[in-house]
């Protein structure tokens, strides 16, 4: 068992964490952006001995676009709506660390069966916590009102299925990866666009508010 | 030679206890610029607190002046079985992990019992508050313990942080981290620090600790005191034990590092104090419950 895959994994778990307890949409932007690199990180850590071309590439390109590109589009949507904290969630903060807890629990249990099939080598903790991370995303999309941070929750699942893709897949085919991370810019660019004019047409971009609209 | 250094520590803490004080406000009066108060002023305020007589209000029984007594005793047994880094406890037996949790809870116990016993509304609101945080704090502490338990798979304190990193550290360097996280932060809480409680604010609506004290005078109050220093010595033990995985083998060069530990983890409270603003009252039991979610991390690798 090596230290340092664990070691990540465990910060991997505690941005899930922050994501969950924070209210500032600058500070769940930042923590998106820090798992990116976290995942980068285990990527390189993963395949240390056999570093190719192909491995850096993804690395890079994950870094640019998830830790760069779409960071800055969303800072530039938050900056344009005028929103800086999600107020008033469906689920307030400290229940939603509660629920995390639960969920975290939950992850390390139906992950059981699934350990057999990792590879060996590979962090103990890596399958649940990128489930937890996968789930933390959905339960972000479905307990926040704000749109942000709804988008910001989809971030965190592509991070936690990247995750999950690195730990499952050893020899990974480059170009499903990047067909996600295409796929993911385009979807955020998107958000980012529609968040701006929703905003201007309704002067806030509260989703559940959206559903009473009639034309 | 252990049991002597075993006794050593319990000695060092009842004379070094009140130092710890001195040397937070010392670093927080680095941190603003200022010279600050004596290093020992600690002690010349229970010197002073001693020569004094007790004032006992007509409404207060028996309750009122047992509160700090037992308080003081309670936490006197929890140094006792408290393990300083590799260095076994005086009393240690199996299950002591439990014992620990329940003496610091008795000690709050009668703490909350005296100032309800004042029927001052104002001790009450204290008393309540005091609960309420300690409902999050305790059990953050007990799946702390429970954690570092599993992953020595032994039930007695000192056994747990002597073997703690006897075998490989890969096997615990994770839970240990998530661990003294939670100490940390449960250390913060129950010694009311600054993120949750300011102890320098006196007759403020958001205070917690210091209300509950308010009614106490002379020597009771310099009991209180002493054993407040005595519990922050308690749970700095029990950080160090965990965030410093050096164990010497030398019984007496293992009581010093703790000790030196012990200081630093007052510094590091000092720094946290100079940096950190108090969070609002709504945010402290959000703290808590992550600290309760970090606990149960750390069980989950434990025992995974």
């Amino acid at each position: 068992m090596q230290i340092l895959p664990e070691m990540l994994v465990m910060l991997l778990l505690l941005t899930d964490l922050r994501l969950l307890s924070s209210s500032r949409i600058a500070a769940c932007i930042q923590t998106v952006v820090l798992q990116a690199i976290l995942l980068a990180c285990m990527t390189l850590a993963a395949s240390w001995g056999h570093l190719t071309l192909e491995v850096m590439g993804v690395v890079l390109s994950t870094v640019l676009v998830k830790g760069l590109l779409l960071p800055w589009l969303l800072r530039r949507a938050t900056r344009e709506a005028g929103v800086s904290r999600e107020v008033q969630p469906f689920v307030g903060f400290t229940a939603s660390v509660l629920i995390g807890g639960l969920l975290l629990g939950l992850c390390f249990v139906i992950s059981r069966p699934l350990q057999q099939a990792a590879p060996a080598g590979s962090a103990v903790l890596l399958i649940p916590g990128a489930m937890f991370t996968i789930l933390t995303g959905l339960f972000i999309i479905v307990s926040r009102r704000n749109a942000l941070t709804q988008v910001l929750g989809y971030l965190a699942m592509e991070n936690g299925v990247y995750a999950f893709g690195a730990s499952l897949a050893v020899e990974e085919p480059m170009l499903v990866e990047m067909g996600i991370l295409l796929d993911m810019f385009v979807a955020v660019f998107v958000m980012g666009i529609v968040i701006y004019h929703i905003n201007r047409e309704f002067d806030h971009i509260e989703t559940d508010r959206l559903s009473v609209l009639k034309d | 030679m252990t049991t002597v250094a075993s006794i050593l520590h319990v000695l060092l803490a009842l004379v070094l206890a009140p130092l710890l004080l001195g040397i937070v406000n010392r670093t927080k009066a680095k941190f603003a610029g200022r010279r600050g108060q004596p290093l020992l002023q600690a002690y010349y305020d229970l010197a002073k607190l001693f020569r004094k007589g007790a004032v006992y209000s007509r409404t207060t029984t028996w309750v009122f002046r047992a509160g700090p007594t037992v308080g003081l005793s309670a936490v006197i047994v929890a140094l006792a079985i408290v393990p300083l880094g590799g260095l076994p406890g005086l009393g240690a037996f199996s299950g002591d992990v439990i014992l620990l949790a329940y003496v610091l809870g008795l000690m709050r116990f009668m703490t909350v019992l005296a100032a309800l016993d004042t029927g001052s509304s104002f001790e009450g609101m204290g008393a309540s508050r005091e609960v309420q945080f300690s409902l999050l704090a305790e059990p953050a502490l007990l799946l702390a313990l429970a954690a570092l338990a599993v992953c020595a798979k032994s039930l007695s304190l000192s056994d747990i942080y002597g073997l703690l990193y006897a075998g490989e550290p890969a096997h615990v360097a994770p839970a240990a981290v998530m661990v003294a996280a939670v100490l940390l932060m449960v250390l913060l809480a129950e010694n009311a620090r600054i993120p949750v409680d300011d102890p320098n604010t006196h007759l403020e609506l958001t205070m917690i600790h210091e209300v509950m004290v308010l009614d106490h005078g002379g020597v009771d109050l310099g009991f209180i005191q002493y054993g407040a220093s005595l519990k922050l010595w308690v749970f700095s033990a029990l950080l160090v034990g965990v965030a410093l995985p050096l164990r010497t083998g030398q019984p007496i060069l293992d009581l010093l590092l703790g000790v030196g530990g012990v200081f630093a983890v007052a510094v590091l409270v000092g720094v946290i104090e100079s940096t950190m603003a108090r969070l609002r009252l709504v945010r402290v039991p959000q703290m808590l419950v992550v600290a309760n979610v970090l606990a149960i991390i750390a069980i989950l690798w434990a025992l995974r």
